[in-house]
Parts: structure tokens; C-alpha cells; sequence
């Protein structure tokens, strides 16, 4: 049987990489899943790219500048109008750092 | 039957007084509610909105002042657009009940022209995917037989039109969203050259690949829509400021010298022979029409769906970082931080396909992996690139299947890489930038459409839609409707 092109210990940073919570069930159909399609793409390993520039956009693109205007911007309450949670003018989330002993 | 009409049959009813905007719009809103639960294209209907607008078109035309040609048409749009006022999915349950604070540049430019917009069309979440059966909602069904699939991810799109359900709509094509379903559907199915048409207020996918286009009933109300959207946006850095020419003229032009490619590499081992045998029969229909076909060879076509399926995920894992449950759709309450917020979130909200290629793309991009994967992947894109380039030295525009098969029955395609692989003959033209068509061209004996697929030089549509007019000019496909029972 051929190496696995992906460990379940990679599954896991992998995930945690992107910010996705997984069940055990996941995990392993993502391993599976994974490493028939990274299997797939190792076809491009036969390919010789020696010398051959990489290619971003097909359409070439350089710095696309416009001028510095003041415009309208969206009312703060319409942009807040979508948010899960918010307080006033801001959005709430969870905490973010430990609380010390003494702080209240 | 107004909804049976094309736009360009329905505008000159408008004209002529025997129909109003009004009419169509009932008809339509009608027709949704008797046959929509069968096909189940629409997410979202705005039919009070559509009747407003449909008799502020009436009163335009009432004192023979209608916006243009599509003043009064009845519209639809992928739920991948921003709609003011109007939920938003992107077919994902991340994005359930998102209501956004404005429309997106083609959705503008749509109801600047007077099109009367009926609703939200489904799609697989996030765009990934061929067939709508990653909608976290339900699965669209392909109007000429309600157990296949219409194809995806615009399956939604492409069903309405070909159930006149919609008399033309808006998608997107990332790696064949558009030209697939449309191949699935028979409908005429256009993907403009990447910058022709604005994405501002499109929900990202792959920033380097999305383009936006439409689906039309035939030839001319496909270049009627992409007349209204086409055109450089100050809102969308990427789009082109590249004129647009007039593409209702180029439909006349015929094909009589037009050099026509036909790729070796999109006649393979696995291409369905009544997909193949009608392929030829179009080429050999162009050349009865005087056009000069030759083969040509596009090398590198079987490394396209590799790179792409590095390329892909790998933007896509960077644009759906912003579905973190902070400025809109889902949170998940009751967790310990914000990160583990972030996590429960994105791994309640998004569906299967949508976490494999965020993974995927992570994983390509990580440490030690991203020369052997995306850079590796952008090189192939280069030969990708060089070989249409190549092909354009010698003909004008190149002629192929559009999918290697006709549309699939549900739940046939579980496997993920079976179900990308359906992909291969519409990624290479996304990787190297250009316009690609899908038109109408035959059935099978069971009665499914065949797609056949136009690809054209950077900012050519023009020579796209000419070829293809002339082709549907000499066929009689689109006379041929889905029967729906009601």
C-alpha cells in the first residue's frame, strides 16, 4: 500500500489552521477524501516547470490606482445590522484574553 | 404564453402594446409557484418587489419610453449576488438570513435597465460544486428529467431558464458554473473573459478565477444580458477597462472564413460517444456554413483540473476566512473564546465540500507545501495559458464539448474527485482567462441536451456569439421544451 500523502495529525493542524471544528467522523473522511485528491494532483509532479514563470491572473494586472476622494459611506448602523451580537456602535464577541485575578 | 417568449420576442410585445411588463411578471410569478416546487430553482422570491417594478416598467412603455431591452424583462439572479434588502446564502447556512445593505454592480446595472428581478436562484454553497447538491437547502432539479441534476454550481440559473421559470438569469463561473449547467439544461450559457463584467458585490469564491455571465434562452438574449453587464466598474479593480463592443451586431456575421479549432485533447478515452457524435455534427454544421475548421492541440489540458483543484481551494480557503460569526450570519453560542467561536462557527456553518476545500487550500498553502503545491500549480497554469495562446495563432475560436457526459442522475456522484472530473474540458478555459459559451447542440435519444462549448481570445465574446448564433440559426434544438406536468 502507498504512504498516506496525509496523516490524521495533519488533518488536525490543518484544521486548526482553518479555524474548522471537526468531528471524529469528519476527520476521517476528510483524511480519506484528502489524500485521493492530493493523489490526483501529484500528476503534476510529471510536469517539468523548470524555467516556467508562475501565473497569478491571466489577464496581466498592474497597480490599479484612483484618486484619493472623500465619498459617502455606509451608515454604521446598517453595517452593523447584520452582526450575530453587538453592543452599541461595536461588535461583540467572546473573550479574547485571560481574565487576571484582579481584574473585574 | 409570455413566458415561453425569448427577450428579444417579449421587448417587442412591450413595444407593440400586446403585452405589458405587468403581464409578463404575473405569468411568470404564476408559473414559479405551479412548477417551481418540481424544479426548485428558486432560494428566495421577491414577487411584490417584481410586480412594483414590473409597473413602473408599465408606465414607462405606456408613454413609449422604456429604458432599453430589457426594461420590463423578468429576471433572476444566483444567491451568490448581493441583493439590497434581499437575504443573501450563497446557498450556506453560514450565511442564512444575511440581509445585504446593498447590490451588487450587475444587480445595479440590471435594475438600472429596467429588468424586473423575480428572486434567488440555487446553487452549491460557496459555488463548489457541479450538480446544486451542495445547496445546504435542497437540490434543484434538472427540468428535462426531475432525477438528474442541473448541473451546478449556477444549477439554479440554468433551470430556471430552461423551465421558463425566469426568461433569462445571472451566474457565476469559477471552473465551469456556468457552462455545465448550462451544457445540463440546453439553455445558452456564457463565461465572460476574466475582468469583462464587475464582481463588485459578488460573494469571492477564487478571486483570481470567478467571472460572472449569463443564461439565456438562446444566442441573442445571451448577448442581450451581457450587453447590460459588461463594462469596466470603478468598485472592481479587476475588471477591465476594455470597450465593449456591440454584441446584438456581431450576431449577424455568420461564420462564412472564421477559423474554427477543434482540440485533440477534448475528444478522449471517457467522452460519452452521443455527446462526441453530436460535437461533430456541430463542426461539420459550421463548415456547411463556410467556416474552416482545423485541429489544433491544447497539450496540457489533463494537468488543468489538477492545478485547478490547487488554485481553487487555495483562494478559497483565504476569502471564506471572513465567515468568522462576528460581522454577519451564523455564530454559535456557548464558546469558550474567540477562536473556538471561529471554529464551531465554520464548522457548524459550512457544508462538506466547502470544509474539504478550505482544508485542501490550507494545506496547499502551509509551510513546506506551498512550492511543491500552489507554486507548482501556477506554473502549470503558465502552459495552461501558453497552449490557448498558441491555438489562437491559428484559428479564431475553438470548438469542444462542453462536458465529457450529460447531466447525472442525483446522488451518482458521491465521490468528490468524480464528481471535480466532470469539470475538465471548462477549467483550462477559467486558468487562462477567456470566454467560454455553451450552447445547445443536440440530445441524446433519451431526450437529455448536449452542450457544446465555444472558446474564444481574451475580450472576444463578439466572435463567440457569432459563432454561436450561427450555429443555433442552422439547428433546430431550442424549439424543443422540457415538459413539466403540473
Amino acid at each position: 500500500m502507498a504512504e498516506p500523502k496525509i496523516t490524521m495529525k495533519e488533518v488536525e493542524s490543518v484544521a486548526r489552521l482553518a479555524r474548522l471544528t471537526l468531528t471524529d467522523a469528519e476527520k476521517e473522511r476528510m483524511r480519506r477524501e484528502l489524500d485521493g485528491i492530493l493523489s490526483y494532483i501529484d500528476k503534476l509532479r510529471a510536469l517539468d516547470t523548470e524555467g516556467v514563470p508562475p501565473t497569478s491572473r491571466a489577464v496581466p494586472m498592474t497597480n490599479v490606482m484612483r484618486e484619493d476622494e472623500p465619498r459617502d459611506s455606509f451608515p454604521q448602523d446598517l453595517m452593523l445590522a447584520n452582526a450575530p451580537d453587538r453592543s452599541g456602535e461595536f461588535f461583540r464577541v467572546p473573550k479574547i484574553i485571560e481574565e487576571s485575578p484582579e481584574a473585574s | 404564453m409570455l413566458t415561453r417568449l425569448t427577450i428579444h420576442e417579449l421587448g417587442a410585445r412591450f413595444r407593440s402594446g400586446e403585452a405589458t411588463p405587468s403581464q409578463a411578471a404575473r405569468e411568470y410569478l404564476d408559473r414559479i409557484t405551479s412548477f417551481d416546487p418540481k424544479v426548485k430553482a428558486y432560494l428566495t422570491r421577491t414577487s411584490e418587489a417584481a410586480l412594483g417594478q414590473a409597473a413602473e416598467s408599465d408606465a414607462r412603455f405606456a408613454v413609449k419610453k422604456p429604458l432599453g431591452l430589457l426594461d420590463g424583462i423578468p429576471l433572476a439572479l444566483k444567491d451568490v449576488f448581493c441583493t439590497r434588502g434581499v437575504e443573501t446564502t450563497c446557498g450556506s447556512k453560514i450565511l442564512k438570513g444575511f440581509i445585504p445593505p446593498y447590490d451588487a454592480t450587475v444587480v445595479a446595472k440590471l435594475r438600472a435597465a429596467g429588468g424586473v428581478l423575480l428572486g434567488k436562484l440555487n446553487m452549491d454553497e460557496f459555488a463548489m460544486g457541479s450538480s446544486t447538491e451542495n445547496s445546504a437547502f435542497f437540490t434543484t432539479r434538472n427540468p428535462w428529467d426531475l432525477s438528474r441534476v442541473p448541473g451546478g454550481s449556477s444549477g439554479g440559473s440554468a433551470a430556471a431558464v430552461a423551465a421558463d421559470l425566469a426568461a433569462a438569469t445571472l451566474g457565476t463561473d469559477t471552473g465551469g458554473s456556468i457552462r455545465q449547467p448550462a451544457a445540463f439544461c440546453g439553455t445558452a450559457g456564457l463565461k465572460p473573459t476574466y475582468g469583462r463584467v464587475s464582481r463588485f458585490g459578488l460573494i469571492a469564491f477564487a478571486s483570481s478565477l470567478d467571472q460572472v455571465g449569463p443564461f439565456g434562452k438562446d444566442v441573442a438574449d445571451a448577448a442581450l444580458m451581457l450587453q447590460a453587464i459588461a463594462g469596466h466598474d470603478p468598485m472592481d479593480s479587476t475588471s477591465a477597462p476594455v470597450p465593449v463592443p456591440d454584441y446584438a451586431a456581431a450576431l449577424s456575421l455568420g461564420v462564412k472564413g472564421l477559423k474554427v479549432g477543434i482540440p485533440d485533447e477534448y475528444f478522449i478515452e471517457g467522452l460519452d460517444p452521443e455527446v462526441e457524435a453530436a460535437v461533430r455534427a456541430a463542426i461539420a454544421t459550421l463548415e456547411d456554413l463556410g467556416a474552416q475548421t482545423q485541429r489544433v492541440s491544447l497539450p496540457h489540458t489533463e494537468y488543468g483540473l489538477a492545478a485547478y483543484y490547487v488554485i481553487a481551494p487555495a483562494e478559497a480557503s483565504s476569502n471564506l476566512a471572513r465567515y468568522d460569526g462576528v460581522k454577519y450570519g451564523l455564530r454559535v453560542p456557548g464558546a469558550r473564546d474567540l477562536i473556538d467561536m471561529y471554529s464551531r462557527t465554520r464548522g457548524a456553518g459550512f457544508g462538506a465540500e466547502v470544509k474539504r476545500r478550505v482544508m485542501l487550500g490550507t494545506y496547499a498553502l502551509s509551510a513546506g507545501y506551498y512550492d511543491a503545491y500552489y507554486g507548482k500549480a501556477q506554473k502549470v497554469r503558465t502552459l495552461v495559458l501558453r497552449d490557448f495562446q498558441r491555438a489562437f495563432e491559428l484559428v479564431d475560436v475553438i470548438v469542444a464539448p462542453t462536458t465529457p457526459g450529460v447531466a447525472f442522475t442525483m446522488g451518482e456522484r458521491a465521490d468528490p474527485l468524480q464528481m471535480y472530473l466532470n469539470d475538465v474540458f471548462t477549467i483550462p478555459v477559467n486558468l487562462a482567462g477567456l470566454p467560454g459559451m455553451s450552447v445547445l447542440g443536440g440530445f441524446t435519444r433519451t431526450g437529455l441536451p448536449i452542450g457544446l462549448q465555444l472558446i474564444g481570445k481574451a475580450f472576444d465574446e463578439a466572435t463567440l456569439l457569432r459563432t454561436a448564433k450561427a450555429y443555433e440559426g442552422a439547428t433546430r434544438w431550442q424549439e424543443r421544451k422540457p415538459e413539466l406536468a403540473a
